[in-house]
């Protein structure tokens, strides 16, 4: 069961809510990714507030739910505003991102105890091998559960990546859905420029993979994508779902663009995006 | 001087397959993980008596470091295999990041380390491994002298909640440490008492110090020798304890002198008592093709270049 369960009305609002944590977070310390953030938002709250079974009184060993694991760490903003919405942590935490003593670190981190995490991520690539290792687990210990994982596309140019894809079509890992966030972008230019990724549907079908493909920005089709891509487990081939998102999602001079990776808005850009985002709720850190 | 007989010689490697073997009927949490090196790591009967907890992952050692740390979310403790130097270097940001900065419960296990691996040469003959794993916060290190010890060790590891590094090695040497030791992590274990120089040793230099010792007799020389099996977190207290006795200290490893047990055992002397002290590793240089007794002989790490470094250290001796 997910502890929320919302519908997709509520899981609009909440999503605009997430964004405007993420640039208040990315803002306040003038450091931080708010292009991949913005452009996930609706992948995360879609799997917090719908998709996953999972309990918000975090055990790290995780048996009798489902799995998270972020691989591509830098868009951690998005990640701790949504485990704060979900109930993880206190929402004013976020107000500590890349603070000193903080646990909310630049990056994903378990040194610190943060409720909601299970591995540290910022070094790309390794995420995958991680998310099959606690799938076969799964697997062992008769827990029917998933593990979901998601990945950036840049971060496809590491190698690691596809040996754990391979490795997960050896052993029929078949318990998990990993996602690659399609936006086109990494910190040097389009994917297509910087290290054309070429075919990915294809090539993850080459190494055995069950492929699906949706809209990242739009819960009237992610939602169904993510439900087919849960019909999907179970049949013998892990399952990747190629999520086409928008970097800087909602926030329109931020959109489309690999110049806000990693970029944080100044005090009249953060006006202007808050305002884009729908200023309103009290719950506002 | 004390005598220490053995009955056989086996490899150390040997020593982790059984007490790999042990723990699979022991302890049903322990998890088998291997680069296509089972043999050579002799994980084999691990695998045949339990398929369901081996994985094999191909040489793909990243992706198994990765897969270890995530089999450690759900209660299981992986053992990873291949050789040291696929199990540090090919993978040390791995193991940063996803092991030892996550505080992963994985033993990773590393065969055929040092100059020992013998013909294959440099490529394979990792001198640095010890210096790498001692620099990570969170990583206990083992290197284990013998079987029985290497047995014991594998064991006692799977005990330990945390990240581990266990180096053991390809060649047959004397199989001396009794086969009911109790491996305790962290624990110095003194071989010999003696009043003139201690000998601190690891791993495969802990015999050759055991021959030392005996020449050392002959030449009215009575050494204290220390088996440091565990470099990570080294036993001050054992160390210090016996430099107060002797007032010199000899350092022994398969391993570069820079950032293996010779650094760690001067860092504890230089902070606390400050003697004379004298490395007994590899000077800074890559190894090469050849038997391991001609590679042993040729970058200094035999009986006597020990015998010679603690008369080096003696004559330091205010």
């Amino acid at each position: 069961m997910n502890p929320h369960n919302k519908s997709i009305e509520e899981l609009k609002d909440i999503a605009s809510q997430v964004r405007r944590d993420i640039v208040r977070m990315v803002h306040a310390v003038n450091s931080g990714h708010p292009g991949g953030s913005l452009g996930c938002t609706d992948y995360f709250v879609s799997l917090y507030f719908k998709i996953m079974n999972y309990s918000t009184d975090f055990k790290m060993n995780g048996e009798g739910e489902d799995l998270f694991f972020l691989s591509n760490g830098h868009i951690s903003p998005v990640w701790y505003s949504t485990l704060a919405r979900a109930g993880f942590f206190d929402i004013k935490e976020l107000a500590t991102f890349r603070k000193l003593n903080s646990r909310l670190q630049g990056h994903p981190a378990t040194e610190e105890g943060l409720e909601g995490i299970r591995i540290a991520s910022g070094s790309l690539g390794q995420g995958l091998s991680v998310a099959v290792g606690a799938a076969q687990v799964k697997k062992l210990n008769k827990d029917n559960n998933l593990v979901y994982v998601l990945m950036g596309d840049g971060e496809v140019e590491e190698g690691q990546v596809w040996e754990a894809a391979m490795y997960a079509a050896h052993h029929k890992v078949d318990n998990i859905i990993a996602t690659i966030d399609l936006n086109g972008q990494q910190i040097d230019g389009s994917t297509e420029e910087v290290m054309d990724l070429g075919d990915l549907r294809k090539k993850f079908e080459a190494f055995g993979w069950t492929v699906l493909e949706t809209s990242g920005n739009n819960f009237e089709t992610l939602i169904p994508g993510l439900e087919q891509a849960k019909a999907e487990t179970g049949k013998g081939k892990p399952v990747m779902l190629l999520m086409h998102t928008e970097m800087g999602y909602g926030v329109d001079f931020m959109m489309g663009s690999h110049k806000w990776h990693g970029v944080a808005p100044n005090d009249e850009q953060l006006e202007i995006a808050l305002q884009q985002l729908m200023v309103k709720h009290a719950s506002d850190y | 001087m004390k005598d220490f007989p053995f009955t056989e010689k086996k490899d150390t490697r040997s020593g982790f397959g059984a007490g790999l073997l042990e723990l699979g009927r022991t302890n049903p949490n322990v998890v088998g993980l291997c680069a296509d090196l089972t043999g050579s790591l002799k994980m084999d009967a691990f695998q045949k008596e339990f398929p369901e907890r081996f994985f094999q992952v191909g040489i793909a050692e990243a992706n198994m470091m990765g897969l270890a740390a995530g089999m450690t979310i759900g209660g299981k403790i992986p053992f990873t295999g291949t050789f040291a130097n696929f199990s540090t270097g090919r993978v040390y940001d791995q193991i940063r990041q996803s092991i030892a900065y996550s505080g992963k419960n994985v033993k990773i296990c590393a065969s055929h380390a040092g100059l020992t691996l013998g013909e294959d040469g440099a490529t394979h003959q990792i001198l640095e491994d010890l210096g790498m794993m001692r620099m990570l916060p969170h990583m206990t290190v083992i290197n284990p002298c013998d079987y029985n010890q290497t047995k014991a060790a594998t064991i006692a590891i799977a005990d330990h909640e945390g990240p581990v590094y266990l180096r053991f090695g390809r060649p047959v040497i004397p199989n001396f440490t009794p086969a009911d030791q109790k491996f305790e992590i962290g624990k110095a274990l003194i071989l010999n008492e003696g009043t003139d120089v201690s000998i601190f040793a690891t791993g495969h230099l802990v015999w050759k110090a055991i021959l030392a010792g005996h020449i050392l007799a002959e030449k009215g020389i009575n050494a204290e020798i220390i088996n440091i099996h565990t470099i990570k977190p080294l036993d001050a207290e054992a160390i210090l304890k016996s430099v107060a006795k002797t007032g010199c200290a000899v350092t022994a490893e398969e391993h570069n002198r820079f950032g293996g047990l010779g650094d760690a055992v001067a860092q504890v002397l230089i902070s606390n008592t400050p003697v004379p002290q004298e490395y007994v590793a590899v000077n800074d240089t890559f190894g090469e093709s050849g038997t391991p007794d001609q590679l042993m002989e040729k970058y200094g790490l035999t009986e006597n270049d020990i015998v010679a470094a603690v008369e080096r250290a003696i004559s330091r001796k205010k």
